[in-house]
C-alpha cells in the first residue's frame, strides 16, 4: 500500500514536449510509472517516445483514462495549467513548476478549494511524490528509494527529502511513500494532508516529517499529531541557524518577526509526541531504530 | 521586492491611492526646490529601508527655504543603521487630526488575502498587535471575489474609524486591494493613513514589497530594481543566477537546493563553525554555476574554509565535480574546499575528483564529516 500514487495510478504529462517534462515524464516512464499521454496545444496527435500527445488535457483524459497529471510547464502558464486538469476531473495534479507568481497561486489554490473539491494538488514548486516500486510523478531519482515500507516520508524541501530517502535505503529501510509539498506559501497539498493519509494507511508503520522555517503548517502538524497520529513520528526543522528577515531561498522559507523559527517549530513538534532530530542524517538514525523496535 | 517611500508612493499613485504632493531628491538643490514647489511648511524624509529612521533624525519638518537646505544637507548622506541615505523625499507637511493603519497581504494559515485595519496607526503595528491587539480588525478575503465598497465601510467601522473617515478609509481600502492584486505585491502597507482637519483622507507613507516571480508581466517595474541595493557580493551572485545571502561567519557554503543549503548552515553551528553565506546552486546546477558558486565565494575574505555539500537528484555529481576542477584552474582558490557529494553519478564525481585530491581539496563522505572538517580547517586546525 502507499498512499496518493500507486501501480494503477495512470499519469498525463503536461509539457511532455517541453525539455524537462520531456526528462522527467520518459524518467518516471522508465521507472515504471504509467505514463499514458501528454499534452502540449498545438502538438496533439504527435508522440514524445510512443507517449501520444493530446491538444488538452480533457482530450488525454477521455483518450487514456488517466487520473493523474504531472504539470511541467513555465510559471507564467502554470496554475492555468493545473486548473485545466481540475477542470477536466483529474483527481491527483502534481505540480513542480517555481517562480509561479503568489496572486496567481493564490487565485489557484481558492479556486481548486471552492470548485474543484475533487482534486488534489501537489506542489507546486516541489519534487513531487514516488510510492517505491509502484510509480514515481516528480523529479526524485527513483534509484534513491527502497520499495517495501514500512516509512512514511513528507517534506517541504527537495534535497533533504533525498537526503532522508537515501539514508534509510542505505539502512535497508524501505518508504511506502515519500511526498515532497514544496517550498512555496501556499501549497496545495499539506503537512496534515499527508499525515492523515500515513496514518491511514495500514502498511505505513510510521514517518519521517521535514520542515523549515516559514509558516506556522509544522506547529499546525504537531497539533495534528499530538490529537490524531497512533504512528510514531520523527521530524528534522531545516534553518536553526537562518536569519529573519531573509528568504532562504523557497519563497516560503522566511521568518518574519518572531514567526516561523526553527525553534519554535522544533519545540511544537516535541511537545506533541514527535523525536526532533538534529540534522537529516540523524533523522534517518533515529527512524531505523524505531522501526527495529517495531519488528 | 522592497520599495523606498518614494517608490511606494509611485506606485500607489498608479491606483488611485491619494499621497500628500511631493517629490524625490538626490541632491539638497533639488530637495529645496521640491519644498518651494509644495510649499512650507515641508517635511524632508530619508529614503531608506529600515525602521526608526525618525528616532535616527532621518524626517524633519522645515518652515523656509533655509531649514530646508539645511535639513536635506543633514539628512542626505546620513547613516541610518547602517543604512546609507541617497535620497530624500519632501512633501508638503499636512496637518494631521487622526493616524490610521491599513495593510493587505497573504495570511498563510488561511490561504486567503487578508486586511489588517486599525484605528490606531502612525505607531509600529507589531507593537499594537502585542499591547492592543483588539484594536486591529483582521479581515479575509478570498481572492477569488476581492472586496466590495460595503466591506470595506464594515471593516472600517469594527476598525473604529472615526466617523468622518469611513468613507475615505473606505475607498481607500479598495483601491489598496486593487494595487495589491494588480500590483502583484506581497505586502501594501499605509502606516499612518491619516485624517486632515478638512475630513480628507491620504496616505502618509507607504510600504510595498513586490513578488519577484511576476516580473515578467511588469515592464514598469525597471526603475524599482535599478534602485535595489546589494551588497556586491549578493549583486554578483544575483547575475550569475545564484541565490546567494551574505552572513557573519567564516565557513563559505555551496549546496544545491534550499532545504539542503539551510540545513548545511545547521551542521556547521553544530559542530561549531559559523557560515558565512548561504548559497543554493539551484536545481540542475552544473560545471558553470558551480564554477560560479566558487568564484562569489572567493571574493569574501573572511571565508577560511568552504563547504561543498551536495546531493544529486536533477543536479549530477559529475557535473558538479567537473565545475570545481575547471573552477580550479580559472580562479587561484584561496580558502581550502572541503566536498560532500551523494546521490546521481556520485562515484564517477569521486573519480573525477580523485587525482586532484590535496590538504586543499578533501573529500569527506557524509555531510556531518565534510562539515567538521571544514570547521576545524576554519578554526585554523588542520584536516582531521
Amino acid at each position: 500500500m502507499s498512499i496518493f500514487v500507486d501501480s494503477d495510478t495512470k499519469v498525463i504529462v503536461q509539457g511532455l514536449t517541453g525539455g524537462q517534462g520531456r526528462f522527467h515524464g520518459l524518467r518516471n516512464r522508465d521507472y515504471g510509472t504509467k505514463v499514458v499521454g501528454g499534452v502540449t496545444p498545438g502538438k496533439g496527435g504527435t508522440d514524445v517516445e510512443g507517449i501520444p500527445i493530446f491538444e488538452s488535457v480533457e482530450e488525454a483524459v477521455a483518450a487514456t483514462g488517466a487520473t493523474a497529471s504531472f504539470v511541467v510547464v513555465p510559471p507564467r502558464f502554470a496554475a492555468e495549467a493545473v486548473l485545466e486538469a481540475a477542470r477536466a476531473g483529474v483527481s491527483f495534479v502534481v505540480c513542480i513548476t517555481e517562480f509561479i507568481p503568489a496572486q496567481d497561486e493564490a487565485r489557484m489554490y481558492n479556486s481548486l478549494r471552492r470548485d474543484y473539491p475533487g482534486t488534489r494538488l501537489l506542489g507546486p514548486n516541489c519534487p513531487g511524490v514516488i510510492s517505491p516500486g509502484q510509480c514515481n510523478i516528480g523529479i526524485t531519482s527513483g534509484d534513491i528509494a527502497l520499495a517495501g515500507g514500512p516509512v512514511g516520508i513528507v517534506s517541504r524541501s527537495g534535497t533533504l527529502t533525498y537526503q532522508a530517502l537515501y539514508d534509510l535505503s542505505q539502512k535497508g529501510v524501505g518508504q511506502t511513500t515519500c511526498v515532497g509539498i514544496g517550498g512555496d506559501p501556499v501549497p496545495g497539498t499539506n503537512f496534515i494532508d499527508c499525515l492523515a493519509a500515513f496514518e491511514a494507511d495500514p502498511d505505513t508503520k510510521a514517518v519521517i516529517m521535514i520542515g523549515e522555517i516559514g509558516g506556522s503548517e509544522e506547529e499546525r502538524a504537531a497539533e495534528f499529531i499530538r490529537e490524531h497520529m497512533t504512528k510514531p513520528v520523527v521530524a528534522y526543522i531545516a534553518g536553526v541557524t537562518a536569519p529573519a528577515g531573509k528568504k532562504m531561498g523557497h519563497a516560503g522559507a522566511i521568518i518574519s518577526g518572531s514567526q516561523g523559527t526553527a525553534q519554535a517549530k522544533m519545540k511544537a513538534l516535541e511537545e506533541a509526541g514527535v523525536t526532533v532530530a538534529k540534522n537529516p542524517t540523524q533523522a534517518a538514525e533515529l527512524m531505523v531504530e524505531i522501526v527495529s523496535k517495531l519488528k | 521586492m522592497d520599495l523606498f517611500e518614494y517608490q511606494g508612493k509611485q506606485f500607489f499613485a498608479q491606483y488611485g491611492i491619494a499621497t500628500s504632493p511631493g517629490d524625490v531628491a538626490s541632491t539638497v538643490e533639488d530637495a529645496v526646490a521640491i519644498a518651494d514647489k509644495v510649499g512650507y511648511p515641508a517635511v524632508i524624509k530619508a529614503q531608506v529601508q529600515v525602521g526608526g529612521r525618525g528616532k535616527a533624525g532621518g524626517i524633519k519638518i522645515v518652515g523656509n527655504p533655509e531649514e530646508a537646505k539645511v535639513q536635506a544637507g543633514n539628512i542626505l548622506g546620513m547613516d541610518i543603521k547602517g543604512h546609507l541615505v541617497k535620497r530624500v523625499w519632501v512633501e508638503h507637511a499636512s496637518d494631521i487630526e487622526k493616524e490610521y493603519y491599513a495593510s493587505f497581504t497573504l495570511d498563510r494559515s488561511a490561504k486567503l488575502h487578508m486586511a489588517m485595519v486599525s484605528a490606531k496607526g502612525g505607531v509600529e503595528i507589531e507593537d499594537v498587535a502585542v499591547t492592543d491587539p483588539e484594536a486591529i480588525v483582521k479581515y479575509h478575503v478570498n481572492p477569488l471575489d476581492g472586496i466590495t465598497l460595503a466591506e470595506a465601510r464594515d471593516i472600517a467601522v469594527r476598525a473604529g474609524i472615526d466617523e468622518p473617515a469611513v468613507e475615505g478609509v473606505s475607498e481607500i481600502l479598495v483601491k489598496l486591494y486593487d494595487a495589491f492584486v494588480k500590483g502583484d505585491a506581497d505586502l501594501v502597507e499605509i502606516n499612518p493613513l491619516i485624517l486632515t482637519p478638512e475630513h480628507k483622507v491620504h496616505a502618509l507613507d507607504a510600504k510595498v514589497t513586490l513578488d519577484d516571480a511576476a516580473a515578467f508581466r511588469h515592464p514598469e517595474w525597471e526603475p524599482y530594481r535599478a534602485t535595489q541595493e546589494f551588497d556586491g557580493r549578493e549583486k554578483l551572485a544575483k547575475e550569475l543566477g545564484l541565490n546567494y545571502i551574505g552572513l557573519d561567519g567564516n565557513v563559505g557554503i555551496i549546496a544545491n537546493g534550499a532545504g539542503l543549503a539551510m540545513s548545511t548552515l545547521d551542521v556547521v553551528n553544530q559542530v561549531g563553525g559559523e557560515a558565512a553565506n548561504f548559497l543554493d546552486l539551484g536545481g540542475g546546477a552544473d560545471a558553470n554555476t558551480m564554477t560560479s558558486a566558487l568564484e562569489v565565494i572567493n571574493t569574501d575574505h573572511n571565508v577560511d574554509s568552504v563547504l561543498i555539500n551536495i546531493f544529486g537528484g536533477i543536479t549530477r555529481c559529475d557535473l558538479i565535480a567537473n565545475g570545481i576542477i575547471e573552477a580550479l584552474s580559472r580562479v587561484e582558490i584561496k580558502a581550502p574546499l572541503v566536498i560532500r557529494l551523494d546521490g546521481t553519478n556520485a562515484a564517477e564525481a569521486r573519480e573525477i575528483i580523485e587525482p586532484y585530491v590535496s590538504d586543499k581539496l578533501i573529500v569527506r563522505p557524509t555531510m556531518l564529516e565534510a562539515a567538521q572538517t571544514a570547521v576545524n580547517l576554519a578554526n585554523g586546525g588542520d584536516a582531521k
